[in-house]
């Protein structure tokens, strides 16, 4: 029986793209009811045929599935770099299989509460048809990549993302901060993309193409051996485009400014599903990586490095959506640290809890910010427990869940990372030690958020504390569904490694990949020790933030020189503005000064060079020419002066002139005899 | 007998005096006269060698020449009185279009 | 010796009438002397046997193309000649002009009077045993029977032109 929702899988990117399309030409005449309809129901079909799609995937052989739609680029033959010929030939086609799946159901299903969010969240925005519009762009540019069946079509969508997280970062544009900040985050993203075009180029170049059943198929050919340095360069470059996109060091700098955007952007695209495109590329690339030991070792110790960078920032923020950016930042380290031990599945696992709960936080923090009529800083905050009381739940939950805390989804999937990180061969106990102590800096700084916000007493200004309000029920009811997410997410992998087991036709291949079975005892003792480090900080949290109702202190005071440095994120920004960017700002103006003193000034050269010239011609008309015309007139008229005088008209003068004529024949005639 | 000399020599003086006429005088018709001088002194001229040398060949040339200076001062007055009509004037120097 | 006295009181006259000729302003008074000149040189013809010549000379000189002067000095206006100058502006180098080929002829004469001389015939030649008007006439319609001819034509040609030039331009 053909599959039917499977043979028609590009309707899934279709649908929002038609939203798109719609909301963009139309959408200004359209009513915001309208609007909703469009933007909203279509991505309701596009989940609803993903999870169809989903039965019929499990009924496929190896629960695989392609389907080309039709050549992009036959591009012909080239040379390979092994010598031997190849056909290059780049299909715009999908591919679903477990890894992709799995996105594909995140993608779609976050993606649509958060638009069900989005109708309360913006209902009072101007730009109401601009946002969906911009939102379904970016559900097809993301469908685009997670489906795709090869990495030029991935990049493709990892572009299109790249433009709408731009566009939406920038949606109150009117404000130069959002403004920067779209742009910052677009030209940090390309500078990864730079790396990722260049690690898709050596890979065509090797292997012939870059479809991803070929490319994995011919790495785990065993044609290349382990440790061979072209492979390595491929998986450094695109692990280059994951940092950027993904916001890993060096290339992180984006995130934090990209809460200029409204908070159902940052919840979609900077926590659950565009930032993941970099774990996503890497996990499809597992057959390369592990061909590559010391890429997957960047990769964790990368990874590992920015989730305590990270975290560290976290600590101090006083925005609260700034301090869930570098969550971000750090969860998506831990995804990283995951690949990069060669838990790939933990990885992913990491994706799916990390979705539910970031997306229910940033979520969260909206309807806290929209109760407060568009506070941001906890410092005034505080004491909202009761006054919003579904806001302060569904937020309790998810910190738990974030922390660590057992029962909760974030608690199986960190743990997991965790425990591979201690246990693999690509492991070591240092990377487990930072991940560790990420782990209780993570607890403390959720928590203390929570408590900055809900709890102690009210610092809210006077004027926002008479409007706050709960949420309407569109909002709330996400936000309880993503609760309860958070809560049984994790039980997908445990106690029975489903998705471990759904996932192993992805990434089979040495043992460590489905994670060294060792000793029970042994994860018991780590997983004993991430709970305390996480209670640990839930503890020290509350008695800072409850017990001694400490606050952060207000702008400008003077604090420790440590606690300034973490506060202004270790001056990176600064130090990048100074090595990069005013860099590239003097080439610019090198560039002009040179365009104006030497080019226009050769084309004003050439200006005076014409006038010049025709000074030159014009006095050599004037007088060479002419001179010489009128030499030649004075000449004649010399020469005819005694011609012409002597015609004087008067006969007497010929008469003249006869007689002298006869004087001189006379003359000569007596002379000569 | 008068030798030819005599004759020739006053011949010449006539001729000189007709010739001054010519270019000297404005009036015209008293250049015409000048003319006439002139063509006398070649007669006596003529007639003086023609007596000399006991030939008549002279004399008829100088019948010849008379005849000429008749016609010629017909001519020459006609042109005269034409131009006058034209140009109200006899005076030689206001008569200058002969030329270019 | 009469002959004498008669050549130069005829050729002093001749010269002394031709010099006022040239220089007398009115133009009627040049043409008086110029007869007086005429009739000095006629005078001198028959001086010199040309008897014919003579008579010629006086009819139609004098009173032929003399008179037609005078006619014409008449008919054309010259009150105003009067008033003007006489000579032209350049006199001078006319005058010295005149007297360089005065000087020629005078320096050629006297080269021939003293070197080579004139071819003088035999002063003693027998006279004519005709008369003079006689021996033109023979002359004349014999040897120059065609310049006689040619002559007549000339003349004729002279009186068409000169009727024509004079005629007045019927409009």
């Amino acid at each position: 029986m053909k599959p039917f929702f499977l043979d028609h899988i590009w309707m899934i990117p279709l649908l929002p793209a038609a939203g798109a399309l719609i909301q963009l030409l139309f959408g200004r005449r359209l009513s915001n009811r309208a609007v909703s309809i469009v933007s909203v129901g279509l991505p309701v079909v596009s989940f609803i045929w993903a999870v169809c799609c989903f039965p019929e995937l499990l009924a496929q052989p190896n629960h695989v599935f392609t389907k080309t739609v039709y050549t992009w680029l036959p591009a012909g033959t080239f040379h390979l770099s092994n010598g031997s010929l190849g056909q290059l030939s780049v299909n715009a086609g999908f591919l679903l299989d477990p890894l992709s799946a799995i996105w594909l159901l995140v993608v779609t299903g976050v993606g649509l509460l958060i638009h069900i969010y989005s109708i309360g969240y913006m209902g009072h925005e101007g730009g109401y048809y601009r946002f969906f519009g911009y939102m379904n762009l970016f559900m097809f540019s993301m469908l685009i990549l997670v489906l795709a069946d090869n990495y030029l079509m991935m990049f493709t969508g990892w572009e299109g993302v790249g433009l709408c997280s731009y566009l939406l970062i920038g949606f109150y544009f009117q404000r130069q901060s959002a403004a920067d900040a779209g742009k910052k985050a677009f030209i940090v993203n390309r500078i990864g993309d730079a790396g990722f075009l260049l690690g898709v180029m050596l890979m065509v170049v090797t292997f012939g193409t870059p479809d991803f059943q070929q490319v994995t198929a011919a790495a785990r050919s065993g044609s290349f051996a382990v440790g061979d340095g072209v492979i390595t360069a491929i998986c450094i470059l695109l692990f280059v485009g994951a940092t950027g996109k993904s916001a890993q060091i060096p290339l992180y700098v984006w995130l934090p400014d990209a809460m200029e955007g409204p908070t159902p952007v940052s919840a979609l695209i900077h926590a659950a599903t565009m930032v993941t495109a970099g774990v996503y590329m890497v996990a499809r690339s597992n057959a390369l990586y592990i061909l590559a030991p010391r890429a997957l070792e960047i990769v964790a110790v990368i990874g590992a490095a920015t989730a305590i960078w990270a975290a560290s920032i976290g600590l101090v923020q006083t925005d609260i959506k700034r301090v869930l950016a570098y969550s971000t930042v750090s969860q998506l380290g831990y995804m990283f640290l995951a690949c990069g031990v060669g838990a790939f599945a933990a990885g992913v696992f990491h994706v799916m809890t990390h979705a539910f709960f970031k997306a229910l936080l940033f979520l969260g923090a909206g309807s806290v910010i929209h109760a407060l009529s568009g506070e941001q800083d906890m410092r005034k905050m505080g004491a909202l427990r009761k006054k919003i009381p579904i806001t302060f739940a569904t937020l309790f939950i998810a910190t738990l869940a974030i922390s660590g805390i057992p029962g909760f989804a974030g608690f199986f999937s960190k743990d997991e990372i965790l425990g591979q990180a201690f246990m693999s061969p690509y492991g070591s106990r240092v990377l487990w030690t930072i991940g560790w102590i990420t782990a209780g800096m993570t607890a403390f700084y959720m928590f203390r958020l929570l408590f900055l916000t809900f709890f102690g007493e009210s610092r809210v200004d006077p004027e926002a504390a008479h409007h706050v309000h709960e949420s309407p029920s569109s909002m709330l009811s996400v936000l309880v569904v993503l609760a309860a997410l958070s809560v049984v997410g994790g039980y997908v992998n445990w106690p029975i490694k489903n998705l471990g087991h759904f996932l192993e036709p992805v990434f089979d291949n040495s043992a460590a990949l489905k994670g060294a079975e060792s000793s029970q005892s042994l994860e018991l003792g780590l997983m004993g020790l991430s709970v305390l480090i996480a209670l640990a900080g839930l503890t020290w949290a509350w008695a800072k933030y409850v017990k001694q109702h400490a606050v952060p202190p207000p702008a400008g005071a003077p604090v420790n020189p440590v606690y300034q440095v973490v506060l202004n994120k270790y001056y990176v920004d600064e130090l990048y503005d100074g090595l990069f960017v005013n860099r590239v700002k003097d080439i610019g103006n090198l560039s002009s000064a040179f365009d104006q003193a030497v080019v226009d000034g050769g084309v004003n050269g050439v200006g005076w060079v014409t006038r010049a010239s025709a000074t030159v011609s014009r006095w050599w008309d004037q007088w060479v020419v002419d001179g010489l015309v009128n030499v030649l007139g004075f000449g004649l008229k010399l020469l005819s002066y005694p011609v012409r005088v002597i015609q004087s008209g008067m006969f007497a003068t010929y008469a003249f002139f006869i007689v002298l004529g006869v004087f001189f024949f006379m003359a000569y005639y007596l002379l000569h005899h | 007998m008068i030798p030819p000399e005599y004759y020739v020599y006053l011949a010449a003086g006539l001729f000189t005096v007709g010739v001054i006429g010519v270019l000297t005088r404005r009036n015209v018709i008293v250049i015409l006269m000048s003319v006439e001088l002139i063509l006398n002194a070649v007669n006596i001229n003529l007639v003086a060698f023609s007596q000399w040398f006991q030939s008549v060949n002279g004399q008829v040339f100088a019948i010849f020449v008379i005849t000429d200076a008749a016609a010629e001062a017909a001519i020459g007055l006609g042109l005269m009185i034409a131009l006058f009509r034209n140009k109200e004037t006899v005076n030689a120097d206001e008569i200058d279009l002969l030329k270019w | 010796m009469i002959e004498q006295v008669g050549f130069f009181i005829l050729a002093a006259l001749a010269l002394v009438s031709a010099i006022l000729v040239i220089t007398r302003r009115n133009a009627v008074h040049s043409a008086i002397w110029l007869m007086v000149t005429l009739a000095s040189v006629s005078g001198l013809y028959l001086m010199m046997h040309a008897e014919f010549l003579f008579a010629v000379q006086v009819i139609l000189y004098v009173g032929g193309i003399m008179v037609l002067f005078l006619f014409v000095i008449m008919l054309v206006n010259l009150d105003v000649a009067v008033q003007q100058s006489r000579f032209e502006r350049h006199w001078a180098l006319a005058i010295a002009a005149s007297v360089l080929v005065a000087a020629e002829f005078g320096f050629a004469l006297y080269q021939g009077y003293h070197g080579h001389g004139l071819a003088l015939a035999p002063s003693g030649s027998a006279p004519l045993t005709e008369g003079n008007t006689q021996a033109v006439g023979t002359a004349l319609y014999q040897t120059y029977m065609l310049p006689v001819e040619i002559a007549s034509i000339l003349l004729l040609v002279a009186m068409v032109g000169a009727v024509i030039m004079a005629k007045k331009n019927v409009e």
